[in-house]
């Protein structure tokens, strides 16, 4: 069972995080940048989610991080797939509500840990059974505008920004949909959200 | 757990709270034109009283009629109150019957008040086009009117048990569960309003005096088409057994919104909504729907374990689990509530234990 990396050192994590994140954001641009596969939304619908995509840094959380001689990057291996199903997390890492830390991400940069329990980034590809395979534009529209799951089911968890990205038009959101429709299926079940333990 | 960390957990989860308080409430102060292209144009009044609820002397309009669904929503113990306006000489077009459609001009409203103190009023109006608006309204302190919530809602308003807040929806939460399904108004249809009530319905309410029925709506001539046999013929959930009948109208009624086949939720293959228009021969879609697998795993069990309802083993049944849970990642229905309904937990772990087991669920019989 792999377990959250950087277990004790939160602070080192963010930080790597932070370093690379510019890096592994352009590592994705070049290695995504061939990897559509032709889908019903125009090509320059497509483009313009792959752009979108780079810049809302949906790859700092939905593609799991492998390291390099680099440092951390996104893996384009599993462009977008979410929290790897094989990474067991079984319970909430425990952090002194006192500060300064306040949570902790694993080392794919997949998982967090928090006051709100523990959350995995969801599986973005077209797979339909693990992935966003039998979901339509409206229901991606809908999840991110009301902040719940598919738009009607449980809280989308932190650190995931859909307050800063229901701010985005409807066309751009469309266009998102269109170009993580377009990339690879890759089957992977993201596990369910662990709640935290005293709100149980 | 020590007294310490218990502590320190508390303290973790309030900052939590305060997190996701925040992250709630950021787009209502920097809403541009993404979020506004989510509402509607068309604003609603700043007061409640400015809706048409009230007659001038602050009673309620006699133009707007009370009504009690059979199966009332569960909302933490609130006391509601019910009212509908249709447009004077206009019709409900119930040719589809499990998706009534109003005439521009319909208006519900539904008061929230625990202890006797009124705390939100909810409004939704028929628009021209099909479209809806929803308003919500908080009470002033002097119980005279309300005043239109923002549209990001207001969290944690009034204290309804200790620790437990009630909380005033925004928009998007009313979008959650209005715009699952075709219907959009949720307690007022064939079965809700049907004459043949259950006894067993959880926290049902007594007629008020003059309440829209569906003999009412059919004696005025309401309907259209016209459907006296909703009437001759009520409308009641297709079990014989009153514990099931019961069980699968509250689920109906708390969960069917979400879970129908024809909502955008309809892909999970979990029906719990009541079809009207199926002949009284055929069993409610939850019987069928229920004893299949999802995804929702409880806590400790396998992996590969995610029976919705194991029959006869409540415990073992994600269903109630999901009903008993009051954690936000777990807890159905996922908002509007923040206290399990402990009467239908009760109600629907008799159902599921009178359901009787199958040979194939016994080799998962030690969990």
């Amino acid at each position: 069972m792999r377990t959250l990396w950087l277990k004790k050192r939160p602070v080192l994590m963010i930080a790597l995080v932070c370093v690379s994140g510019l890096l592994g954001a352009a590592a994705i641009g070049r290695l995504s940048a061939g990897s559509s596969k032709p889908g019903s939304a125009p090509e320059d619908e497509i483009a313009r989610g792959r752009y979108l995509t780079q810049i809302m840094a949906c790859n700092d959380c939905h593609t799991p991080w492998i390291m390099t001689p680099r440092g951390p990057e996104p893996d384009p291996t599993r462009l977008l797939s979410g929290h790897p199903q094989a990474d067991v997390v079984e319970q909430p890492l425990e952090i002194s509500g006192e500060g300064p830390w306040g949570w902790a991400g694993s080392n794919t940069n997949t998982a967090f840990s928090g006051p709100w329990g523990v959350s995995f980034t969801a599986n973005l590809t077209p797979d339909r059974e693990t992935g966003l395979g039998e979901w339509t534009a409206e229901t991606f529209i809908a999840a991110i505008r009301t902040g719940r799951h598919e738009g009607r089911g449980r809280p989308i968890l932190p650190p995931m920004p859909y307050p800063m990205y229901r701010q985005a038009t409807d066309a751009d959101l469309r266009a998102v949909f269109a170009y993580l429709q377009s990339i690879p299926a890759i089957q992977n079940r993201v596990p369910q959200p662990i709640d935290a333990p005293e709100s149980q | 757990m020590s007294t310490d960390v218990c502590r320190r957990a508390r303290a973790a989860l309030r900052l939590g709270a305060v997190a996701l308080l925040l992250s709630a409430c950021q787009p209502a102060s920097d809403s541009g034109a993404g979020l506004g292209a989510a509402v509607s144009p068309l604003q609603p009044p700043q007061r409640l009283s400015e809706t048409g609820l009230f007659a001038p002397d602050g009673s309620i309009d006699p133009r707007n009629r009370p009504f009690s669904p059979q199966y009332p929503l569960w909302s933490d113990g609130a006391t509601k109150s019910r009212w509908v306006r249709l447009p004077e000489g206009a019709m409900i077009d119930v040719s589809d019957v499990d998706a009534w459609r109003f005439p521009a001009g319909t208006t519900f409203w539904k008061e929230f008040a625990w202890n006797g103190r009124k705390i939100e009023t909810r409004m939704l109006r028929a628009l021209e086009g099909g479209d809806w608006l929803f308003a919500a309204y908080v009470w002033n302190d002097d119980q005279r009117d309300a005043v239109l919530a923002p549209p990001e809602g207001v969290p944690g308003v009034f204290e309804i048990s200790p620790g437990k807040r009630h909380s005033i929806p925004g928009l998007a939460d009313c979008d959650s569960c209005h715009k699952a399904s075709p219907a959009v108004v949720l307690g007022f249809n064939s079965l809700q309003l049907s004459d043949d009530r259950d006894p067993l319905a959880p926290h049902a309410e007594p007629l008020p005096e003059g309440a829209v029925t569906m003999r009412s709506l059919v004696a005025q001539d309401r309907l259209r088409p016209p459907r006296p046999d909703l009437v001759a013929r009520p409308p009641r959930i297709r079990e014989t057994d009153p514990v099931a009948r019961a069980a699968l109208g509250y689920l109906a009624a708390n969960c069917g919104g979400c879970h129908c086949e024809r909502g955008s939720l309809g892909r999970l293959d979990l029906f719990l909504h009541h079809d009207a228009a199926k002949g009284a021969g055929e069993p409610e879609p939850a019987v069928a729907t229920t004893a299949r697998t999802g995804k929702f795993v409880i806590p400790g069990f396998p992996a590969d374990h995610a029976r919705l309802v194991v029959p006869g083993a409540p415990d073992r049944s994600t269903l109630l689990y999901r009903m008993k849970s009051r954690r936000p990642s777990t807890q159905m229905p996922p908002l509007g509530t923040v206290l399990a309904d402990t009467e239908a937990i009760e109600l629907v772990k008799r159902w599921i234990e009178s359901l009787p087991p199958k040979a194939e669920l016994a080799a998962d019989s030690r969990h």
